[in-house]
């Protein structure tokens, strides 16, 4: 019994990791109807700045963080000015061989700088071990990522609701042509949105060496569980990722546990019967 | 501006207008003997040429449903896998004769690629990324799980193959080998080049023009999808069994992302669309990484990410459209 | 009222809601072989909509569409092409890089059920590239058949909009505004290609320049917020004095 419970807690802590690290793209994908399998290379140079903020800068974890954020979303404006751009309204394809030529490119380019080695980061002591509630022990760190996730969720659903910013993001999703027609500026909010999205991306990538490790295949490993997410949870739709990353966290926590035989094949096996059923995702509206 | 034609236009010039479409061109008849010069030329490297034949066959059944009714798969390599799975399962319950075994793998890859056509023909855009995708892996795992029939990781040793017409031997430079692969790719090459030439190709392309005004034009569409999704799919089952039959061992890596990954790359290197963009793509890519053996796989991905790169940025139709643009033939945009 | 031909197309409460919106409202229509008949209404009236409806791009809230006596509402849009019905689309809807002759030749090779052959060339089916070519000459297209259409002026593209649902041999064609974006004078040449269409199709369209609806519809629709207002003769519709108040008034003058 208990042990359901640990795995569910594990699981759901990953999905919430996976949340951080795709929800940029549900909503970049639902805005632009770009392909960008580049976004799990941004949770990869998100990973390699907190590393090297935290080796070379001595910054602390909860500074690297930021850091991780802001150095996806930096590289993302440029990347987005100069080569994204010139792809939106072209062929799937072409958005597809670009960006994997891309995550191509980032890795190694990390192999060069970094090696093929996994990187680890020290965490500060109040985040490591575990506490105990109920006779069963739960690890700071998997908490901790629950409560950045509910944060970031928070944010995100407050900013989309509340804000000017948000309600142009979310006219744009619904119909780009109304949304021109309204005067908005649809490509500054795709940039924006788009650095927005890769910066999570990046802080998701962060949060993640501690419990996947980092290495050079971060960004192509990672890809696949984004694009679950994506797919299963609909385009465009935060509600969506966050349910279909946890169910994805939980699904491959638990298969590996339980089944660990056949876990990584459930996962697949539930991915291709969710879009066989909904081929928009389980949120999808378009 | 071409008055003196329209003013004489008629039915005739019509038909001949479309016979030329398909006429073979001396650039192809060429094309085709060249590629006999490696037993006479580099006889060393006759087992990469296999290999290149083999990778051109591949890339040829993905060209028939990326490049023509422009169904995007990131997992063709469950046919090839599947393909040669099946000839090294038939080889090792004790029949390794070559024909009837690439027929066999054909008609098995063929009938899985049926099955999930259905599926194929039901979802566009990224759901349709993610299903093949998704399909692929979840070949590739379930190849892993049953290892008691797939040899898991450490792959399978295929018997050898018995000689063709029961007289010529595989023999351990590559000369029968390279002979059958290219006569097989030869084959497939001309039914695949009947096919984009016939009404069903010409449907095909309606397809990839304008899937939305197909139903307007009285197309059953899907059924068109499912059809050259079986056929690709059983071209790529024939190129994972000669692989099977001429290395004489089988791994997992035959159903791997990466092959689905390389075969894309070949494909759109050489040019999709156009069915020799598919072999010269294949050329391109292996001779390319058998001269970089040396370096390490990750810089030689580099590269291979880079020119994907300079590709979709500068030369959208690949390097036989920009080759034919600079030749100013028919492909001006 | 109505002559006593034959009715090859006909709607029964046709109806279709946009969440809240109403957009068609319990339409009624009967088209007797060999019409020519307009259908008009202010912007929003759910024209474009009730072609969708009657073609099967959408599907009605209630309501059901006969052809010959046949109920069709439940058959994909392609049964319906099949079975004779036929639309083109407002904005052109054709395929780029194929040339005319290559897209009508296909909608031939498609209702004659060759279109999955793919073991003989294309120039195998030479009757249906013969048909293709007659159609596009037939419409004024035939110096254009072989040149891509994406590098056709377009006002031959609005034609072979027209060549391509012909291919189709419909008994009824709806035209969703055929002279959209052509220039005034070369709209009336296009209709002149409409009206002289085989006389046994039946013909519905959309058109908002009413000079032409006037001068070739036989018989006028005239649908407002969904629902059909008033089915007349022109001159009916021209003195009607609704018509007047909800569409002519507005900006048009006769």
């Amino acid at each position: 019994m208990s042990s359901i419970v640990i795995v569910l807690f594990d699981g759901f802590a990953f999905g919430m990791l996976l949340f951080v690290l795709s929800v940029g793209l549900s909503v970049t994908l639902g805005l632009m109807n770009f392909i960008n399998l580049a976004h799990g290379a941004f949770g990869m140079l998100g990973g390699y700045a907190a590393v090297t903020a935290m080796r070379l800068l001595g910054f602390p974890f909860l500074l690297a963080l930021p850091t991780a954020f802001l150095a996806a979303a930096l590289l993302s404006i440029v990347l987005e000015r100069t080569l994204f751009r010139r792809l939106y309204g072209a062929p799937e394809l072409n958005q597809v061989l670009l960006t994997i030529g891309m995550v191509f490119v980032a890795a190694a380019i990390a192999t060069y700088l970094f090696g093929t080695v996994q990187q680890v980061i020290i965490l500060p002591s109040w985040l490591r071990g575990s506490v105990e509630i109920a006779g069963m022990r739960f690890g700071v760190y998997r908490i901790f990522l629950i409560g950045i996730a509910l944060i970031v969720t928070a944010l995100l659903v407050f900013g989309l609701e509340r804000t000017r910013l948000g309600a142009q993001i979310r006219a744009a999703v619904d119909n780009q042509r109304v949304a021109k027609g309204l005067g908005l500026d649809v490509e500054k909010i795709f940039g924006i949105t788009f650095a927005l999205g890769s910066g999570l991306a990046g802080l998701g990538g962060a949060l993640a060496v501690e419990i996947v490790g980092l290495d050079p295949s971060f960004g192509f490993h990672f890809l696949v569980y984004v694009l679950i997410v994506v797919s299963v949870g609909g385009l465009g739709s935060i509600t969506g990722s966050f349910v279909g990353a946890a169910l994805l966290g939980i699904f491959d926590v638990a298969g590996k546990y339980f089944w660990p035989e056949i876990g990584s094949f459930l996962i697949y096996l539930l991915l291709v019967a969710i879009l066989f059923v909904r081929p928009l995702g389980l949120f999808g509206k378009r | 501006m071409n008055q003196a034609m329209s003013a004489n236009a008629n039915v005739d010039t019509a038909r001949q207008w479309l016979k030329r479409q398909s006429r073979w061109s001396p650039f192809e008849i060429v094309f085709w003997l060249a590629l006999l010069l490696p037993f006479f030329l580099f006889p060393t490297y006759l087992p990469l040429a296999s290999q290149i034949a083999i990778a051109a066959l591949f890339a040829l059944s993905v060209d028939l449903i990326l490049g023509y009714a422009g169904i995007i798969t990131l997992g063709h390599a469950m046919f090839f896998g599947l393909g040669a799975y099946a000839a090294a399962l038939l080889a090792k319950a004790g029949w390794s004769e070559p024909l009837t075994g690439l027929l066999f793998a054909g008609v098995f890859a063929g009938l899985i690629g049926f099955i999930t056509s259905f599926m194929i023909v039901r979802v566009q855009h990224l759901a349709l990324l993610m299903i093949t995708l998704g399909l692929g892996v979840l070949t590739l795992e379930l190849a892993n799980a049953m290892s008691w029939l797939t040899g898991g990781t450490d792959g399978l040793r295929v018997p050898r193959t018995w000689p063709i017409f029961n007289y010529f031997r595989f023999d351990l430079w590559g000369y029968t080998s390279y002979g059958y692969t290219l006569a097989v790719l030869f084959i497939c090459f001309l039914l695949s080049r009947l096919l984009v030439n016939s009404s069903f190709g010409l449907a095909l392309r309606g397809i990839r023009e304008n899937v939305k005004r197909m139903p307007a034009i009285g197309s059953d569409h899907h059924r068109h999808l499912q059809k050259i999704y079986t056929i690709s799919a059983a071209m790529a089952g024939l190129a994972g069994a000669l692989l099977a039959q001429t290395t004489s061992t089988v791994a997992l890596d035959v159903l791997s992302f990466t092959r689905s990954a390389d075969v894309i790359v070949m494909l759109v290197l050489g040019g999709t669309g156009r069915l020799y963009g598919a072999i010269v793509g294949a050329i391109i890519f292996l001779v390319a990484r058998d001269q970089l053996a040396g370096i390490n796989p990750q810089y030689w991905y580099f590269w291979i990410g880079l020119l994907l790169m300079v590709v979709v940025l500068f030369m959208p139709k690949g390097i036989l459209g920009f080759l034919s643009r600079l030749a100013g033939r028919r492909d001006n945009d | 009222m109505t002559d006593q031909k034959e009715i090859v197309l006909r709607t029964d409460s046709l109806s279709k809601k946009f969440g809240a919106l109403q957009v068609t409202n319990a339409v009624r229509l009967a088209l007797p072989r060999g019409c020519r008949y307009a259908l008009i209404g202010p912007n929003g009236a759910g024209k474009t909509t009730l072609i969708n409806l009657i073609t099967g791009q959408l599907k009605p809230d209630s309501g059901s569409i006969f052809l010959g006596g046949d109920d069709i509402t439940g058959k994909s849009v392609s049964a319906r092409v099949r079975a004779g019905l036929t639309r083109t689309f407002q904005i052109n809807t054709l395929f780029p890089d194929l040339t005319p002759l290559e897209a009508v030749t296909l909608a031939v090779c498609e209702r004659e059920g060759k279109a999955g052959q793919f073991w003989q060339p294309l120039s195998a089916h030479g009757a249906a590239i013969d048909e293709a070519f007659e159609t596009l000459k037939s419409i004024g297209l035939a110096a254009a058949a072989t040149r891509p259409t994406r590098t056709l002026p377009y006002g031959q593209q609005r034609l072979l909009e027209i060549a391509l649902a012909l291919a189709t041999k419909p008994r009824v064609l709806l035209l969703d505004e055929p002279a959209a974006g052509v220039p005034k004078d070369e709209s009336a040449a296009l209709f002149e290609v409409i009206a002289a269409l085989p006389s046994d199709i039946s013909v519905l369209f959309i058109e908002h320049d009413m000079d032409i609806v006037f001068k070739f519809a036989s018989r006028i629709i005239v649908l407002v917020a969904g629902g059909v207002l008033l089915e007349a003769d022109p001159e009916e519709v021209r003195t009607d004095q609704r018509v007047r108040e909800v569409y002519l008034g507005k900006g048009h003058h006769v």
